[in-house]
């Protein structure tokens, strides 16, 4: 009953046997113990469980694991390369664009497949890039002075 | 140079890296080894007797470990108001009887979540439904069903608070307005839901990680109802996922949790969904409001009578403090001669309504700023100097109430004033509202019964300079950790990195009564400032003999200098004085204690913020919809301690309380709530959220540290307000029950049309 799942998970190549039923974030969360990204609702609504597969940010609430076979999926466990943080988690820092944390990483991972795609997005484009994701705590407004900073080009990043 | 060195920087949130890289550990990412899964079975129906709960079928389930009902627990009934047992009303597992749609019957553990919800549906209960009542104005009435066993009418909890003499006062007044209103209920929708793992070991004792706002609480309110000794249980608060009041009473995961726990010594975890988060964990109470408000031609407001029925739910929770609250912050931030509330919180069969950021205060200032600006229209004059000739000044005494320290109202009427007259000329159906307001830092009252100081502090200074802050206060996300590490290292002289903080785990920390009514700033600000004064006098005993120097000098360390204050290039690192000093008491480190309890400083709070609120609002006038276009903020919460903290509370109450205002709600049927699932329950996002200014007004709060006061929930009162009156300002329009929704303006905006057409 169980399958053969193959993922590459921030850079690294893992196989699986899991239930057709098992969420992409379950595992990432139960199967590889990626704990930082989180589950608000189990239903797509808040956002807290995006990750970047295959280049585009999905809820991974709302992806059965086994759709993303032979994908590539990039968590905010992956954001930082070693001790660098990544110019987003730096921004979030300065800007304070967070409070009690978790809808941090599923922000960070809206915020980074926005700047992937269109690395010089307006006030608005900010906005709609994260509508998705429900921040109960900042106002949203934190957030998006972090990304506009990030797109300003105040944190190059270091190579 | 500022006279600081930490408070009023930007700085990194000390939880600021484990947040961003997804290390943080909350009590969701928790496994232990050998642990089991949680469930809760909950009622369907309203009200109605429990005749009979079979859970065979269920224990026999292959992977079920336990499943349990009140038989398997003492029966207590709890409450969080401690000293008034009529009030402690909830047993959490329900033995005879459920009053509200979501009351918990039975709780299971399992090796996994699928098989716990699927025993779940094995257990079979037998009902007697009975008739059930939902809104408090029916369920006062003398054949309503009772809910609670020898509690007439319904009537759970009244207040009654009055000074000068209403009666007389109103018959001196030029101008009187009556006016109702209804303030609708609001989800917490923490992001993180109630969580909690336990785990009893079999030398009988209980350890339990939550999802909390008050370990202490946890810990006694734990200790009441599961028959253990108060320090047989450690409650640890791991980083959590929000409050915003939802968090400090004893909830349903952290009781069956325990409680499957205690019967199998094995952990078990338990996370509430997100539907039981909206069905089955408290709410914002929801309120009808009755205002009677009269006044001199001028503007003097002379009178106010405040009439309020609460929609208590199926038990008291904090509701009795909500119901207080609103009561006294009805006559904020003005200077009423002649005042009286009467409250009165009622029980229906309907989800139990409690705390909720602002605590009483974001409906008073809804409904109380509304008609300030509707009588200061009937009388001709401007809402700002309305505000102004009425307003609370510092040193006020709300008489027989509380004692006013602190004010910058004025400051920030001024404020707001310049605000609105930079803004010009606004275009048709644009509108500007202002509201006022003013909360308090923290609660003096003590229903909990506590024998503990409400905040303490131990710091303990290590040989390499590196301290060590002990305190049982609870960072939810609201930055409680970076701010009293910034306390700590201001007062001790040291930097913020040289403070590593250990907060609300109550087998290390000093109780606290933890973070609610907006208390941790100033209550454990104290605490933390008074325990970091103790180990700096002891470093500076010992520095003070080895400079030498005359005893006329006083010394003092700041940026890790020990140093004489009026010669400061006299002195010695912190780091060396340190060393020796620990060196001279035989190898001891320098502990420094602190406590605060606040005492004659009336039956409230020891401090007051205050501030005024301007909304612009953008009306459709053919279709009622409306943007929240920019809301600019003057607010006073003396010495900012954390600017960048500050500013997040600001933009995040905005987010919250402009929900309130435009469109929170939670309709129901039946006692069912209509809308238990983030896609249904409406909550501002990214696109609505406005511009947000802030003008900080600085004072000087003279009982708190380094002058600080609260900037966590009084910031949540006045949205709602402002937003009503900027659509009466934009279109002409009032709408008196929350939430101000499109459709509701479109009717008042057809029904206003309709009377203009009349002859």
């Amino acid at each position: 009953m169980k399958k053969e799942l193959r993922l590459v998970v921030n850079g690294q190549p893992y196989e699986f046997y899991v239930k057709p039923k098992t969420l992409l974030v379950e595992v990432l969360r139960d199967h590889l113990g990626l704990t930082g990204t989180k589950r608000g609702c189990n239903s797509g609504s808040c956002g807290a469980c995006t990750v970047i597969l295959n280049g585009m940010a999905v809820k991974s609430c709302s992806i059965l694991a086994l759709q993303a076979d032979g994908g590539e999926v990039l968590t905010v466990e992956g954001l930082a390369s070693g001790a660098e943080l990544h110019p987003l988690q730096e921004a979030f820092l300065d800007h304070g664009a967070f409070q009690c944390g978790f809808c941090t990483a599923g922000m960070l991972m809206s915020a980074k497949s926005l700047l992937d795609e269109n690395p010089e997005p307006t006030k608005e484009q900010i906005k709609e890039g994260i509508h998705g994701n429900i921040c109960r705590c900042t106002g949203y407004n934190s957030i998006i002075r972090a990304v506009t900073a990030v797109v300003n080009g105040e944190y190059k990043e270091k190579k | 140079m500022s006279k600081y060195s930490v408070i009023g920087q930007r700085v990194h949130r000390v939880d600021g890296p484990d947040k961003v890289t997804g290390s943080a550990k909350y009590t969701f990412d928790m496994v232990l080894a050998n642990m089991l899964y949680g469930k809760i079975l909950r009622s369907p129906y309203p009200h109605a007797k429990i005749l009979n709960i079979d859970t065979s079928k269920a224990d026999k389930l292959i992977g079920v470990k336990a499943v349990v009902t009140a038989k398997d627990t003492p029966g207590r009934k709890q409450g969080i108001w401690r000293r008034f047992p009529e009030l402690c009303d909830e047993t959490i597992l329900c033995g005879e009887k459920v009053r509200y749609i979501g009351d918990p019957v039975a709780a299971v553990a399992a090796i996994d979540e699928d098989t716990a919800e699927e025993a779940l549906d094995l257990i079979e209960v037998e009902y007697e439904p009975l008739p059930a009542v939902f809104d408090p104005l029916e369920a006062i009435k003398e054949d309503a069903p009772q809910i609670h066993e020898g509690v007439e009418l319904n009537m759970n909890v009244t207040r009654h608070i009055e000074w000068g003499d209403v009666d007389e006062a109103f018959k001196k007044c030029d101008h009187v307005r009556e006016d109702k209103f209804k303030c609708s209920s609001q989800a917490h929708v923490c992001m993180e839901t109630h969580d909690a793992v336990a785990s009893f070991d079999h030398g009988g004792k209980l350890t339990m990680w939550t999802s909390t706002q008050s370990s202490y609480y946890i810990q006694r309110l734990l200790a009441d109802i599961l028959d253990l000794r108060e320090g047989d249980i450690r409650v640890i608060k791991p980083p959590t996922g929000g409050g915003f009041g939802s968090k400090f009473e004893l909830d349903s995961a952290q009781f069956c949790a325990a409680v499957l726990s205690m019967k199998l010594c094995q952990p078990v975890k338990i996370v509430l969904t997100r539907e039981e988060e909206f069905t089955a964990t408290k709410r914002r109470t929801p309120m009808y409001y009755y205002l009677r408000l009269g006044a001199k031609k001028d503007g003097t407001l002379l009178a106010k009578e405040v009439r309020v029925i609460t929609e208590g739910g199926a038990y008291t929770a904090m509701g009795a403090t909500a119901l207080y609250l609103t009561g006294f912050f009805s006559s904020f931030p003005y200077k009423y001669p002649n005042y009286r509330y009467d409250g009165y919180r009622v029980y229906t069969n309907t989800a139990p309504t409690s705390a909720m950021r602002g605590f009483g205060a974001p409906q008073s200032t809804f409904t109380g700023e509304s008609q300030l600006d509707m009588l200061a229209h009937d009388l001709g004059i401007d809402p700002i100097e309305i505000r102004r000739k009425n307003g609370m000044t510092p040193n006020y005494v709300v008489p027989g109430q509380a004692t006013i320290q602190s004010c910058g109202l004025h400051e920030c009427l001024d404020a707001i004033e310049e605000h609105i007259k930079r803004r010009g000329e606004l275009p048709p159906n644009r509108g500007i509202g202002v509201a006022a307001y003013g909360f308090m830092s923290g609660g003096i009252f003590n229903w909990f019964d506590t024998p503990y100081a409400f905040s303490a502090a131990l710091v303990r200074v290590n040989i390499d300079g590196k301290v060590d802050l002990f305190t049982g206060a609870c960072d939810i996300g609201q930055g409680s950790d970076t701010t009293l590490s910034m306390i700590c290292a201001e007062e001790l002289g040291v930097h913020l990195d040289d403070i590593r903080i250990h907060a609300s785990d109550t087998g290390i920390c000093p109780a606290d009564l933890g973070a609610w009514g907006s208390r941790e700033t100033l209550m454990n600000g104290n605490a933390v400032k008074m325990a970091a004064a103790d180990a700096k006098s002891q470093i500076l005993q010992f520095a003070a003999a080895k400079m030498g120097a005359n005893i006329v000098y006083d010394l003092d360390i700041k940026d890790q200098w020990v140093h004489l204050v009026d010669r400061p290039e006299r002195g010695v690192s912190y780091f060396d004085m340190v060393k020796e000093a620990i060196r001279g008491r035989d190898g001891e480190v320098i502990i420094g204690r602190g406590h605060y309890t606040p005492h004659r400083k009336g039956m409230i709070s020891p401090a007051y913020s205050f501030g005024v609120q301007a909304a612009e609002v953008e009306v459709d006038p053919e279709t009622g919809r409306y943007k929240l276009t920019n809301v600019t903020t003057a607010h006073d919460s003396g010495t900012v301690i954390n600017p960048v903290g500050i500013e997040g509370q600001l933009e995040g109450a905005i987010m919250m309380a402009g929900g309130y205002g435009f469109c929170e709600d939670q309709p129901m049927d039946e006692g069912n709530i209509l809308n238990p699932s983030i896609a249904d329950y409406k909550l501002i996002r990214s696109l609505d959220m406005p511009e947000c200014e802030i003008l900080e007004i600085e004072t000087y709060e003279p009982e708190g540290p380094f002058g600080a006061k609260e900037a966590g929930e009084g910031l949540t009162n006045p949205t709602a307000g402002a937003i009503g009156n900027a659509i009466y300002n934009a279109v002409g329009v009032r709408v008196n029950d929350l939430p101000i929704t499109p459709e509701k303006v479109f009717r008042a905006l057809r029904e206003k049309e309709r009377q203009s057409k009349q002859p």
